[in-house]
């Protein structure tokens, strides 16, 4: 075993331990572990040796923890997604924490968490949709199960062209031809509103599922949120009841958060929408969508070591079910 | 027992209310148009500047050291209304004696207030929570009460056996009101000047006259005076039951113009009227803030808050207000406020244990508020759909998940066993280019990452509705499925919606399956 050097810093009072095996001396590939008794009692000297070189209380070895004896901190409470696939899957999406779901399009995000939603008003909890693009379909929502009397809805945005959502002509307007340079500015200006108002949100407190709707942004301007910000979101849940749901194309979060959804649209034939014509015919009126299969990978956990595992279940159209 | 709560110089003590920075200040009150306006009040420190109630305004200026005000005749309504609420708060039988005093039957009050002097003691803290100096009395009989506290300054206890002997060195202007008009003042003066002529200027002494040679003289008057001045005059209190109005205002002397000091002028507001709503046991749902402004002339600004649930919270309240401010500033400066709250019934919640988390009423509004200056006032809320098949047929409403429900939770829609398909709507929609083949959509051009041949489609499905109105629709839906474009491998379909406008031959995209 390569002799170490023991180092300790005067202005933070921890200790370093560096290998110190001779210039052009050749490394070892597979380094021998020495065995526990031996390693205790060479920390120990070192200890006593860094005391003795420089005037600091005396760290007494009895007092260095085992890392078999720390506390582990708890499992967080998970919650129930509304879909049994889902949480036979994952147990839920955990209290507390940030969860992504990520997919492309038509890969099943909206359904997700509108079930999450739904179950989580079933339950009698408040809950918040900050909707980066306002492209949430209330009807959608109503169909899902979601209580909209429980449901804070932010919709994110240049500005509505209507204040009142009551039916107006469905002559819609042109689609305005913007620049690269004013769409970028507008995706930036609804990614501050979301970023702010769910700040907001956090500090209110008391809800009991948010969900951040970044799926329409394009990833390359949901990456600009700074990891600071999600490190910040996840404090502000962290020993709280609220679960908060970030939707996107791609994960963003990185380390912040505690799981990782991959949602897939299918490539096999399967992934056709089923039709409900058992002649089927080709013309295009004799068809019905009745709904799509949608695959579930839990791409990251960070609450429990399991290996990657993925989960398929299908959905159904409102008109299909009926 | 009977408490009186008078308050002396009246019209002084209704502007220190709002203004208690004056208080150190030699204050005088005029009233009247000009150029004909006189001094009607003065407090004690202009008295010995020379200031007398009939002087002229032109006359009390030339003092420097004095500081004038006009009389407001809605800053004694609001101090007459706090007068009333104290006393309420201590008795339900209150008469509204004068707008300086108010007379409070006690019987019964002892077991639960304590003694005599301790519920004077507590009126006495009351009243001057409300920004008010008061003389506090409590005697055998309203009349005693009333005299003790037009007569002795603080507060007074006289017993029932001591009435006569407590009330005799006091002078007898204090059997007349302050602020008597017309013929009663007249008469009043003649009454006193008659007993001034006889020597008569103690109650003791007007005690001990006969009374046969008094009723020769001033009749049934001087009798009724010789019993007040005895303490034996009896009668009962004529309850009023006052309305619940809380109103507060101030006017200023120098117009506002910044948002800063007109939030300090509110939050002195909003104090004095929660106070008077806690004293009543009253919180309130709605706010309505009237700002006088300089220019146009006589021109007002009004805002109204509308709170989900009843408050109290003075703070709340001004957060609120200032949000609205900002983002609804009046334009001019402001010369006059006036704030109103409509009483409401105290919210009461029976928390529990298990209950599901929900966010605190008062902060939550204050959140919502802070997001509506934001996204816009009408882009924060709860939905409620309305009753039509247009697509967009929903409108927002306020989030208010405290107020019990419109549907009952056992009309809720049962958990599916499948999860939903759900649509994600493009607002607006977005335009598209679609080439049709015998009627039905083969090419799609839309975005970058929507473009391409349809390589399944099903409708189309036709809606229309609201044809009796300016705004009607007709529509042509299709479900379409398109290679997804933004994956690399564009090995997976995107579905779309895809909409046809009859009314006018155009294609839109208006969301996407997801």
């Amino acid at each position: 075993m390569s002799s170490a050097v023991v180092s300790t810093s005067a202005a933070s009072s921890r200790l370093f331990v560096f290998d110190d095996a001779p210039v052009g001396a050749p490394v070892h590939n597979a380094p021998v572990e020495p065995a526990p008794a031996e390693k205790m009692r060479f920390l120990q000297s070192a200890l006593a040796h860094s005391q003795s070189s420089i005037s600091q209380p005396r760290i007494s070895p009895a007092s260095v923890t085992p890392a078999s004896r720390l506390a582990i901190r708890p499992a967080p409470e998970m919650a129930s997604s509304g879909i049994p696939a889902l949480d036979a899957l994952t147990g839920g999406l955990p209290r507390g924490c940030l969860t992504e779901i990520c997919g492309p399009v038509s890969s099943g995000r909206t359904t997700v968490f509108l079930a999450a939603l739904a179950a989580a008003t079933r339950r009698g909890e408040c809950c918040v949709l900050v909707d980066a693009s306002d492209a949430l379909d209330p009807r959608s929502a109503a169909d899902a199960g979601v209580d909209l009397h429980r449901l804070l809805w932010v919709r994110c945005g240049e500005g509505s062209p209507r204040k009142n959502n009551s039916p107006q002509s469905h002559r819609v307007t042109e689609q305005k031809k913007t620049t690269q340079g004013n769409a970028s500015r507008a995706s930036e200006h609804r990614l501050e509103q979301v970023l702010r108002a769910t700040d907001l949100l956090l500090e209110s407190g008391g809800f009991g599922l948010i969900v951040l709707d970044l799926a329409h942004l394009p990833p390359q301007d949901a990456r600009r949120v700074p990891l600071t910000t999600w490190f910040r979101f996840r404090r502000a849940i962290e020993h709280t009841p609220t679960v908060l749901l970030a939707i996107e194309q791609q994960p963003i979060a990185g380390s912040c958060s505690s799981l990782q959804l991959q949602l897939g649209a299918q490539v096999s034939e399967q992934a056709m929408p089923r039709e409900s014509s058992s002649r089927r015919e080709t013309a295009a009126h004799a068809r019905l969508l009745t709904g799509l299969q949608i695959t579930v990978e839990l791409a990251c956990s960070r609450l429990e070591r399991k290996p990657a595992r993925s989960a398929t279940f299908p959905t159904q159209t409102a008109w299909a079910a009926g | 027992m009977f408490a009186c709560i008078y308050i002396p110089n009246f019209p002084v003590a209704a502007v220190l209310r709002v203004e208690p920075e004056l208080r150190p200040r030699a204050i005088a009150i005029f009233e009247g148009s000009p150029p004909l306006e006189k001094i009607c009040a003065v407090n004690e420190k202009s008295g010995r500047f020379g200031i007398a109630p009939g002087m002229t305004k032109a006359q009390a200026e030339l003092c420097p050291e004095i500081v004038l005000r006009s009389g407001s005749a809605l800053q004694e309504s609001s101090a007459h209304a706090a007068l009333l609420d104290s006393a309420q708060s201590f008795s339900p039988c209150v008469e509204d004696t004068a707008c300086d005093t108010a007379l409070l039957d006690l019987a019964g009050m002892e077991s639960l207030l304590g003694s005599a002097s301790e519920i004077s003691r507590a009126i006495a803290h009351r009243i001057s929570a409300f920004g008010l100096d008061a003389n506090v009395a409590i005697a055998a009989n309203p009349d005693a009460a009333l005299i003790a506290a037009r007569g002795f300054p603080g507060v007074t206890v006289i017993l029932p056996h001591e009435t006569a002997d407590r009330l005799g060195p006091l002078p007898i202007a204090v059997l007349f009101a302050d602020r008597l008009e017309g013929e009663e003042r007249r008469a009043a003066d003649q009454t006193l000047a008659t007993l001034d002529r006889w020597g008569i200027r103690r109650l003791s002494a007007l005690a001990a006259l006969p009374q046969i040679a008094l009723s020769e003289r001033l009749g049934q008057e001087g009798l009724h005076l010789q019993r007040l001045a005895l303490g034996s005059a009896s009668r009962t209190l004529v309850p009023v039951e006052e309305p619940l109005i809380f109103e507060e205002a101030i006017e200023l002397e120098d117009p506002v113009m910044l948002l800063e000091p007109l939030a300090f002028l509110l939050n002195r507001l909003l104090e004095q009227l929660c106070a008077r709503l806690a004293a009543r046991a009253r919180s309130t749902q709605e706010l309505r803030l009237t700002l006088g402004l300089e220019l146009p002339q006589q021109s007002k600004f009004i805002r109204t808050l509308r709170l989900p649930l009843p408050m109290l919270d003075a703070r709340t309240f001004l957060k609120l207000l200032q949000l609205d401010l900002n983002a609804h500033p009046p334009g001019a400066p402001i010369v006059k406020i006036h704030l109103a709250a409509e009483p409401a019934r105290m919210r009461s919640a029976q928390g529990g244990l298990f209950l599901p988390p929900s966010p605190e009423p008062e902060k939550l509004e204050l959140t919502l508020a802070r997001i509506a200056g934001m996204v816009g006032e009408h882009k924060v809320g709860a939905i409620e759909l309305l009753d039509t098949h247009h697509p967009e047929g929903f409108r927002m409403d306020r989030f208010a998940p405290g107020l019990p429900l419109k549907k009952p939770a056992t009309e809720m829609s049962p958990p599916r066993e499948n999860a939903v398909t759900a649509l994600r709507r493009f607002r607006p929609p977005l335009h598209a280019e679609v080439t049709l083949e015998n009627g039905q959509p083969v090419h799609l051009a839309c975005r970058k990452e929507m473009r391409g041949d349809v390589l399944w489609r099903a409708g189309p499905w036709r809606f229309s509705g609201d044809w009796w109105e300016h705004d009607a629709w007709s529509r042509d839906e299709w479900d379409v499925a398109l290679q997804n474009h933004a994956l690399h491998n564009g090995e997976s379909l995107a579905l779309y919606r895809l909409v046809r406008d009859l009314l006018n031959g155009a294609w839109f995209v208006e969301g996407t399956y997801d």
